[in-house]
């Protein structure tokens, strides 16, 4: 567009976009602009509220101060059930999700039944939430740490599931056919031209899991599924802050523990 | 002995790669199959094992009929063709022990190649073997720490390891320096004669070819036009191999059928 | 050629035995001791069963009765995760200039690392209960907890971004004698334009995710009426409502990776 006029005339005159370029930049602001003036008077929302909402937040804060201590040891007992709920889970749905990812990678499955139908167990598990997987399991195994492992578990292959099924997706073909002209059977194939080349991404997933399901955990108690959340539930229904602001800060040092351990493990393995 | 007649391959629907195409290959000849890139030359030897389905014709390795084979059958025929590869194949993250064994895990049951608990009798001869072609001290190594010409020997290994009746090469030398392609052309030459092995080496390089090879045959685009000893292929049947256009070749095939 | 041996083993992945059983048993150890003490009560499972069959059966087949409600639920929950992201994303940019080590000063510096690191540590349904308590039930404890959700992850990232830009731009600028705005405006915002609008659109995306969970502690959207049916017992209608939910982040994923992918 800018070659065809005359070069006199663009001399003295520069713009970063061209006028299209500009449109939709200020059309997408436009639009951007009227989404959240619909979203905000729309909104049911107490304004009142609103603007009342520093102080209560400051207040509620300062209720908190300072943290309580007293009842500690159960909240690190708590913490330690939550652990435990985390990595048992990350472990059945790192062995569960092994062959749900092999039957949804392409190039792996049996055929297209299978791949449908891995594909359908991977959305379903990952399109529904640790907790109302949780409020399930917790309808079905009754309130405790079983219904938390088995709610976390059921999270997670879906996303084990997916991004293994995506490592196996990228592998290098060569030694696959290297293996099938020695004669090799399929299972044979995929020891060791498959499993080799997915053994990284495979511990980089399982430890970003845990690190994650450490995370997850800590909410499963408020649903009744265990662990430190039920601690949490308790206080704050009986309004003692300084307790909730106690078992909060356990919940950082365990994420910071969670995080310290998982990028440790990621260095030594891979 | 290997004998192929009449074979055809066609990918979908267009031109066949390989025209009606015939060739014997017996003893301990080394046979180089020479042609410019699109010849079909890398075609052919992946339809000897059927990595490759051929569309028709005949492929017969001491008397078994390989395109008759159903998935099973072909399988535990496939052991007896060993393959060498152009970009070797190997298996980065394993051991140079375990990539051997490779060749042997159609014999193997899958409780001992999981374990990598090999039997002695093949864990000896993948010692004589790797010990032949200078490896040996690189058993414990990982594959993707060894230079071009040492992964292309445990490449030659894992297909000796299949104790062979043929062996194929496809473009072993293509992915490496000049001195050490001599090396493994010259390793070739010699497996060849000391096994009794007849060996097809797909390869671009014509000198190379002429140096090492007991025959030489001509390809283009998917017919053999040149077959004899090396010292027969003149110049003028070289620019015949490597000189002509795709399109008047196709044009001529078609004015033939 | 010498005699060749005939026994071979993998080296194994950890060299020290002592360390590597070790190693093996504690673990080992730890899965049997934990497994064993799982209360599990076979009883509670059994009669859990056939409580479940009672909630599947309940369930099916899904009521679409009152589609009323769930629109408008979705439509709160839409609400709140576009104001949450435009909130998160406002507050996220200043934020991750605090924490890019390049540009800001140490005290600043840890200020900004510090507040990323307690926004990404709670689960939002954990600083929803917060929200909650301090300014009631209802969409705007909601949207907060969002905007917490969203500084977490936004800028994090963007920080990492501006970290890592181009810094013979900003030492251009320096030599121009620009101001510390104007340097900010010519030489690292357009470095780390790109990348804010594609957090801010799967930012969006996976906060409309969220909205439905944190609903079910009581901060409005879609969430909000999953609970309520589960604790009425309509069944159909929770799974009529879970479907809704799988079904639109299904959609809402496959726009924003398309925008994404357009974008980049």
């Amino acid at each position: 567009m800018m070659n065809t006029q005359p070069l006199q005339q663009t001399l003295d005159h520069w713009s970063r976009f061209t006028l299209r370029q500009r449109l939709m930049r200020y059309g997408g602001l436009a639009l951007t602009l009227l989404v959240v003036a619909w979203a905000l008077s729309s909104i049911d929302v107490i304004w009142e509220w609103v603007w009342d909402a520093p102080a209560q937040m400051g207040d509620l804060f300062g209720r908190m101060m300072p943290p309580d201590p007293s009842n500690l040891p159960s909240i690190l007992e708590a913490i330690w059930q939550t652990v435990n709920i985390a990595t048992l889970a990350t472990l059945f749905a790192v062995l569960v999700s092994l062959p749900v990812a092999y039957i949804s990678a392409q190039n792996t499955t049996p055929n297209r039944v299978t791949l449908w139908i891995g594909r359908f167990i991977l959305v379903s598990s990952r399109s529904v939430n640790t907790i109302i997987w949780a409020l399930l399991f917790v309808a079905i195994f009754g309130p405790g740490i079983v219904a938390g492992i088995v709610a976390i578990m059921f999270r997670s292959i879906g996303f084990l599931g997916k991004l293994l099924g995506e490592a196996i997706e990228e592998i290098e073909q060569k030694p696959v056919e290297a293996l099938e002209a020695c004669g090799a059977s399929r299972f044979k194939i995929v020891l060791y031209a498959i499993v080799p080349q997915v053994m990284p991404a495979f511990f980089a997933v399982s430890i970003l899991r845990w690190d994650i399901n450490l995370r997850e955990s800590t909410v499963l108690g408020l649903v009744g599924a265990g662990g430190i959340g039920m601690i949490l539930q308790g206080a704050i229904d009986t309004f003692n802050w300084p307790e909730v602001a106690m078992v909060l800060l356990t919940i950082l040092a365990l994420v910071v523990f969670g995080e310290v351990v998982s990028s440790y493990l990621r260095k030594k393995i891979l | 002995m290997l004998k192929i007649s009449n074979l055809t391959k066609r990918y979908g629907s267009g031109d066949p790669v390989l025209k009606e195409l015939n060739l014997t290959v017996e003893g301990d000849q080394l046979t180089s199959v020479i042609g410019s890139s699109g010849a079909g030359k890398s075609t052919l030897l992946r339809c000897i094992n059927r990595l490759v389905e051929p569309t028709s014709g005949s492929i017969e390795l001491n008397g078994t009929e390989f395109t008759a084979l159903n998935r099973r059958e072909l399988r535990v025929a496939r052991r007896r063709i060993g393959m060498v590869f152009q970009s070797f194949n190997l298996i980065d993250r394993l051991t140079v022990m375990e990539n051997v064994q490779v060749g042997r895990l159609g014999y193997i049951s899958t409780w001992a190649a999981l374990t990598r608990r090999y039997p002695r009798e093949d864990i000896r001869h993948a010692y004589e073997l790797m010990e032949r072609v200078g490896i040996a001290h690189y058993a414990n190594r990982r594959a993707d720490e060894l230079s071009g010409g040492e992964r292309q020997r445990v490449g030659v290994v894992r297909a000796l390891m299949q104790r062979p009746e043929i062996l194929l090469a496809d473009e072993p030398t293509a992915s490496l320096d000049p001195k050490t392609s001599e090396q493994i052309m010259t390793l070739l030459r010699d497996l060849a004669s000391e096994l009794k092995l007849p060996v097809i080496i797909n390869i671009h390089n014509v000198t190379e070819a002429k140096e090492f090879s007991d025959r030489i045959v001509g390809m283009r685009y998917g017919r053999i036009i040149f077959d004899g000893q090396p010292d027969k292929l003149t110049n003028a049947e070289m620019d015949e191999i490597y000189a002509g256009v795709p399109a008047m070749d196709r044009a001529e095939v078609g004015a033939v059928a | 050629m010498s005699m060749a041996k005939d026994s071979w083993r993998k080296p194994p992945f950890i060299a020290n035995p002592l360390i590597r059983y070790g190693l093996y048993g504690a673990i080992l150890i730890y899965v049997g001791l934990t497994l064993a003490t799982l209360p599990i009560d076979w009883e509670r499972v059994s009669d859990g069963m056939r409580r479940a069959q009672r909630i599947f059966s309940g369930a099916f087949p899904p009521s679409f009765e009152r589609s009323g409600l769930l629109i408008d639920g979705f439509l709160e929950s839409l609400k709140i995760a576009i104001l949450a992201t435009v909130g998160g994303i406002l507050l996220s940019v200043p934020l991750a200039f605090m924490a890019a080590r390049n540009i800001a000063i140490k005290p600043v510096y840890l200020l900004g690392r510090g507040i990323i690191i307690v926004a990404r540590s709670f689960h939002p349904v954990i600083v929803a209960i917060i929200f909650v308590k301090a300014v009631g039930f209802g969409p705007f404890a909601g949207a907060l907890t969002l905007v917490v959700y969203s500084i977490g992850f936004v800028a994090k990232l963007l920080a990492e971004r501006i970290e890592e830009i181009d810094f013979g731009q900003v030492e251009a600028m320096r030599s121009v004698g620009a101001g510390f705005i104007a340097t900010l405006a010519y030489a690292v915002v357009p470095q780390i334009m790109p990348r804010l609008v594609g957090l801010g659109i799967y930012q969006l995306d996976s906060n409309l995710r969220a909205s439905a969970v944190v609903g079910i502690v009581g901060a409005g959207g879609i969430g909000a009426t999953l609970a309520n049916a589960f604790g009425r017992y309509d069944y159909d209608f929770a799974l009529a409502i879970t479907m809704v939910i799988v079904g639109v982040i299904l959609v809402s994923e496959a726009i924003s990776g398309f925008i994404r992918k357009r974008i980049a």
